[in-house]
């Protein structure tokens, strides 16, 4: 799946990758390949993105994500 | 006629002078590409963020967005001009004082009767013109342009929500100037809280894909989430608009200084060669007038 981190300030990361780790608001959560559409928002801490095992790590104070299409977008702080 | 000394020394100046601004020009040049840069690279995150407010919003029509959007009238009301810490930008910084003072004296003259209208000057021009227009800020902030990143503007944004929160304002409205392009800018004048209705019904038209999300936790606690952000990124968005404007008024002005000060060089340079040609023919003048004598 295609992945989009971005901050007002500069994009963080984009690119492919199987798996994505996110603090959500309501406890940490998973993203893997075609998930459904989904709106959420996110809490400070750290998203994990996996790619072709390895893990790459990247500190957030908040944000919102959009899956959709097998697009994710994450509104990073 | 200037002697031709006088001429010299002021075609040096003049010449000091326009070398100093065509420097100024390229300086406003590179800064102004930066700034345009940082807008263009928060311009896909804001626009994202109201695509999804506005797929929120789209099915929460009618309820009330929160603490952000309580209008409560206008009766203590806080103006936030946005300005530069430098001049020699043309009436870049004139302008924005010009519209704080028309809404002080127009719109908001009851309030300022009453000394419920407050100042907070971000950039310091604002505040030292205003201040000798009779008009003493509050508080001010000078330091934010030297820095100019989401950390900090998200600061001044906080304590701003904070303190409409707290009821010490009623209504925020910036004052800036939006980067149209190099040369022109435009006086905005935006309500900054509490956040207006129309601001989510701007971008009506580009609903497109009306998928079936999963909203986890829900829509109200992602829109809840959402709002403070949203007008984070106004101030921000305003305060790079405001940044790319001064460098493009600086790089305008500047322009014009050096094109003014190559046609003063033209003249007088021109004056110059008068002078030149003139004092050659008096000196010839003088040695055929001698020649003359002794021949005689």
């Amino acid at each position: 799946m295609q992945i989009e981190i971005i901050t007002p300030d500069k994009e963080i990361f984009k690119g492919e990758a199987e798996l994505i780790q996110l603090p959500g608001i309501d406890g940490s959560f998973e993203i893997l390949n075609n998930h459904a559409p989904l709106i959420s928002a996110l809490q400070k801490g750290k998203i994990k993105v996996k790619k072709s095992n390895q893990d790459t790590f990247y500190e957030i104070n908040g944000g919102v994500i959009e899956v959709l299409d097998n697009k994710v977008l994450i509104l990073a702080e | 006629m200037p002697s031709l000394k006088e001429v010299r020394i002021r075609i040096a100046s003049v010449k000091s002078t326009r070398q100093i601004t065509s420097a100024m020009k390229m300086v406003s040049a590179s800064k102004l590409r930066r700034a345009q840069n940082a807008i263009l690279t928060m311009r896909p995150y804001s626009s994202k963020l109201m695509h999804i407010m506005h797929d929120l919003s789209h099915d929460l029509e009618g309820s009330d967005e929160g603490v952000y959007s309580n209008d409560r009238g206008e009766h203590k009301v806080l103006l936030v001009p946005v300005t530069s810490n430098r001049g020699l930008c043309g009436a870049f910084n004139s302008n924005i004082v010009k519209e704080t003072t028309h809404l002080i004296n127009g719109r908001f003259s009851e309030q300022w009767k009453s000394g419920n209208i407050e100042l907070f000057c971000i950039g310091k021009k604002a505040a030292d013109s205003l201040k000798s227009a009779g008009f003493p800020p509050s508080r001010s902030n000078i330091e934010i342009f030297d820095t100019l990143n989401f950390e900090n503007v998200v600061a001044i944004a906080e304590g701003l929500m904070a303190e409409f929160v707290d009821k010490k304002y009623d209504k925020i409205i910036l004052i800036y100037n939006q980067f149209k392009n190099a040369a022109v800018q435009i006086i905005q004048t935006e309500q900054f809280l509490p956040v207006s209705r129309d601001m989510s019904q701007e971008k009506d038209d580009h609903t497109g894909n009306q998928a079936n999300y999963i909203f986890e936790p829900g829509k109200k606690e992602i829109l809840e989430a959402l709002v403070p952000k949203s007008i984070k990124v106004q101030l921000f968005k305003a305060l790079l608009d405001s940044f790319a404007a001064e460098h493009g008024a600086r790089m305008t002005a500047m322009h014009k200084a050096t094109e003014n000060a190559d046609e003063l060089l033209k003249q007088l340079n021109l004056s110059y060669n008068k002078a030149r040609q003139a004092a050659i023919t008096n000196e010839i003048l003088e040695i055929v007038g001698g020649a003359e004598a002794l021949n005689a």
